[in-house]
């Protein structure tokens, strides 16, 4: 709490922004992303691929020294505001956020695959060029420090299953801890990927299930999912926060085209302080993603940040894709309408990494308002 | 002339011809003025030197180590806040050169004379005549409200209607009342709270010579909006700690008595610390923002988001000390120079919050504002543009 958090966003931030706003326009448009969601391949590979290969966003967190871009989560949480205004239906939270994180924790891994590389550097640097997407399988409820589930380690064979974990079903390689305590990077080959049917159509869940497939080392599992976790808990702020935006600004711009009673809807009084209250909300939440981006790049008082983050983002981006529901009346209930894929994320956000009742109860150790 | 060095050079100057520790407060304070060293983004003859507001801070820091008075600001918050630039904005060089100094040093304190029982939304629709006289004098009859401070100030911003025969905005002039005139009679409101932090003023014949007229003849409205402008910016400017704000007491209370604490009451205050710290967050942006010359509309909102915590929290805060928040710590009928929030007890905040969100613009107009300008929502029935003011309903 030394220093204060640089809270706006640079030049460049702005910049990185204008370009994935441009590239997900061009790719993921809302008929196209419904469109998507029905079909056998859920994720949008081509949009994955211009994001990573063509922009090389997948590296942002992994140093440059090992095929990464060298960036922090402030460019990271940019890029998710913007995946968020989109829904998109891309493994970046997930690849380029959590299993990056969890590989991270290893910088001197002392296994070494074939090649003479550190295996977390190998996977860092695949992961880092989008190469190949990682997973780690851990259900997406679990919040930072939460219980998980570990798959049985014998004989130098991983068995068990594991349920809800997101964006599986797009994974190469999947991160998971077994009950040795360690964790190990498997071949997504080796596993079997089961897609659940998912209320968040755009961010897909699959179970794993390990039938002796064996796995790499990487490490100790608690440490790296701990610090996965809070990272992707963090930046999901910023995804909330595009995604509220976005509501917000399409809710108000539908109001002032739709006429009923001979007026623009949004010139009602009730309507307008609700969606006045909600500009209120969404530009706090801004203010609080961007702390926690911050913070997690600096390291500095980041598990309060992530806490007061997501414990203020959940309910917020909830409320704002409801209130983009009942606002856009009929139409928005229809499956043609967009809405109902960000009330779906929102909602699905909202359990993501642990709920914001979660993060209010770590906050509550971290800064000392203890239980009753 | 804009450098902190040389900044720092002339607060130095000032410091070695006028030691504090030997010198008389006011004197040292007429002479940070004269040396431009008041508010530098004031122009010079006038309290400043024409620099960057930002480097007021380097003139504050060397002052405050060498342990200079200071103006005791919080004293004479309108007159600093909202008087002085609306003078400097709109006033004559005569008036600019009268006032500016004792406003500043604190010799002369200010009111606002605005709101009236019949207008305070819609403020526009003010009923106090001002009535040209044939020697240009102005003759000033009316009742104005919520005033605070008016029992210690010797002037007043005032703002009456001129022309009752066109439309609201357009007949309003803004005057400078003289608050020692034989026919200001200054009564203290009593509030729910049991003080009277604010008056009732009532204007009997007051005589304003045309000389004390700010700004055109009808453009009042037009001035006062500088006066309204500059006490948002003072309301959405602060910088808070973490806990700095209502929430700090709570947050004490709930830490130094566990015997108080239950479930319920842990899932709301952990609700508003969260909440509390993101509005935190949101105004640091906010000045982050204002720093970096990019100003953005956030403003609007940090008094609506304040005054929403500052009563759910201190409303918690009675409910979780439970017995003791049965009992209130005094009722007794003063007129307070300062407002302190945190120096009384929870009841007293519970009960002052509740204006957080009626002073300086109701929430439901400031929802109002956000909807129409940010937002860029239709704007709300106007059924009073084109009639004149005599014929309003009332």
């Amino acid at each position: 709490m030394s220093a204060q958090p640089d809270l706006l966003y640079s030049e460049e931030e702005e910049a990185l922004r204008a370009a994935v706003r441009d590239l997900l326009a061009d790719h993921c448009d809302a008929p196209g992303v419904i469109a998507r969601t029905e079909s056998g391949a859920p994720h949008d590979r081509a949009a994955w691929k211009a994001l990573a290969d063509g922009m090389g966003l997948a590296g942002l967190l992994v140093p440059e020294s090992l095929g990464g871009q060298g960036a922090t989560h402030r460019e990271a949480a940019v890029v998710l505001e913007e995946l968020g205004r989109a829904v998109a239906p891309v493994p970046y939270l997930t690849s380029a956020v959590v299993a990056t994180e969890a590989l991270l924790a290893f910088p001197h891994s002392r296994l070494r695959s074939s090649g003479g590389t550190p295996i977390a550097d190998e996977l860092l640097g695949e992961l880092a060029s989008g190469r190949r997407i990682g997973a780690l399988a851990v259900a997406l409820n679990v919040a930072p420090g939460g219980a998980y589930k570990a798959v049985r380690h014998e004989g130098g064979a991983l068995r068990g299953e594991v349920t809800g974990v997101a964006d599986a079903g797009a994974a190469d390689v999947l991160l998971v801890p077994a009950d040795d305590g360690g964790l190990y990077a498997v071949d997504a080959t080796a596993a079997t990927v089961t897609p659940q049917v998912s209320l968040d159509l755009t961010r897909p869940l699959a179970t794993v299930t390990l039938d002796g497939a064996t796995g790499h080392l990487l490490g100790d599992a608690e440490p790296a999912v701990r610090r996965a976790l809070r990272a992707g808990a963090g930046l999901l702020a910023s995804e909330q926060s595009g995604l509220a935006e976005w509501t917000l600004t399409e809710t108000v711009r539908y109001l002032k085209e739709r006429k009923q009673f001979n007026r623009p809807v949004g010139g009602f009084q009730a309507l307008k302080h609700r969606l006045a209250q909600l500009w209120l909300e969404v530009v706090n939440l801004r203010a609080a993603a961007r702390n926690a981006a911050d913070a997690l790049s600096t390291g500095e008082d980041a598990d309060v940040a992530v806490a007061v983050a997501q414990a203020f983002a959940a309910p917020v981006a909830v409320h704002a894709a409801e209130e983009a529901l009942q606002l856009h009346g009929g139409i928005g209930m229809t499956w043609e309408h967009p809405v109902h894929l960000y009330l779906k994320r929102a909602k699905a956000d909202s359990i993501a990494y642990g709920t914001a009742g979660a993060h209010r109860e770590a906050l509550a150790a971290l800064v000392d308002l203890q239980a009753p | 002339m804009s450098s902190a060095e040389e900044l720092r050079r002339r607060t130095r100057e000032l410091l070695a011809a006028l030691p504090p520790a030997s010198t008389d407060r006011l004197d040292f304070l007429r002479a940070r003025f004269d040396a431009g060293l008041a508010w530098v983004h004031y122009p010079e003859g006038l309290g400043g030197l024409g620099a960057p507001r930002s480097l007021q801070a380097v003139v504050d820091a060397e002052l405050e180590a060498a342990g200079a008075p200071d103006n005791d600001s919080r004293r004479n918050g309108i007159g600093l806040g909202m008087a002085a630039p609306t003078i400097l904005k709109y006033g004559t060089e005569e008036q600019k050169r009268r006032f500016l100094r004792p406003l500043w040093t604190g010799e002369e304190v200010w009111c606002q004379l605005f709101s009236e029982p019949g207008a305070g939304s819609d403020l526009a629709a003010l009923g106090t005549r001002a009535v040209r006289q044939d020697d240009g004098d102005w003759v000033v009859n009316g009742q104005k409200v919520w005033t605070s401070g008016a029992h210690n100030s010797r002037w007043a911003i005032l703002i009456a209607r001129t022309d009752p025969d066109v439309p609201k905005h357009a007949g309003i002039t803004y005057f400078v009342c003289d608050m020692t005139d034989p026919g200001v009679e200054v009564r203290p409101l009593r509030q729910i709270t049991g003080e009277a932090e604010f008056n009732e003023v009532f204007l009997t014949d007051v005589r304003i010579p045309d000389s004390r007229r700010l700004g055109e003849i009808g453009d009042g409205w037009r001035v006062a909006q500088t006066t309204l402008n500059n006490e948002r910016v003072a309301i959405g400017g602060m910088r808070l700690p973490r806990e700095g704000g209502m929430i700090g007491p709570a947050a004490r209370t709930w830490r130094e008595r566990p015997e108080l604490r239950t479930h319920d009451l842990h899932q709301r205050l952990l609700k508003l610390w969260v909440e509390s710290e993101v509005a935190r967050l949101t105004a640091e942006r906010l000045r982050q923002q204002l720093v970096a010359g990019q100003p953005g509309p956030e403003g609007a909102g940090m008094k609506l988001a304040f005054a929403r915590l500052n009563q759910e929290i201190s409303g918690l805060e009675v409910e979780l000390l439970g017995e003791e928040g049965l009992s209130y710590d005094d009722w007794t009928m003063r007129r307070p120079e300062l407002v302190d929030f945190t120096g009384r007890e929870a009841g007293y905040r519970y009960l002052r919050s509740k204006g957080n969100s009626i002073e300086g613009g109701t929430t439901e107009v400031l929802l109002n504002i956000v909807a129409e300008r940010v937002l860029g929502l239709p704007a709300e029935p106007r059924t009073d543009k084109d009639v004149a003011w005599k014929d309003l309903t009332r």
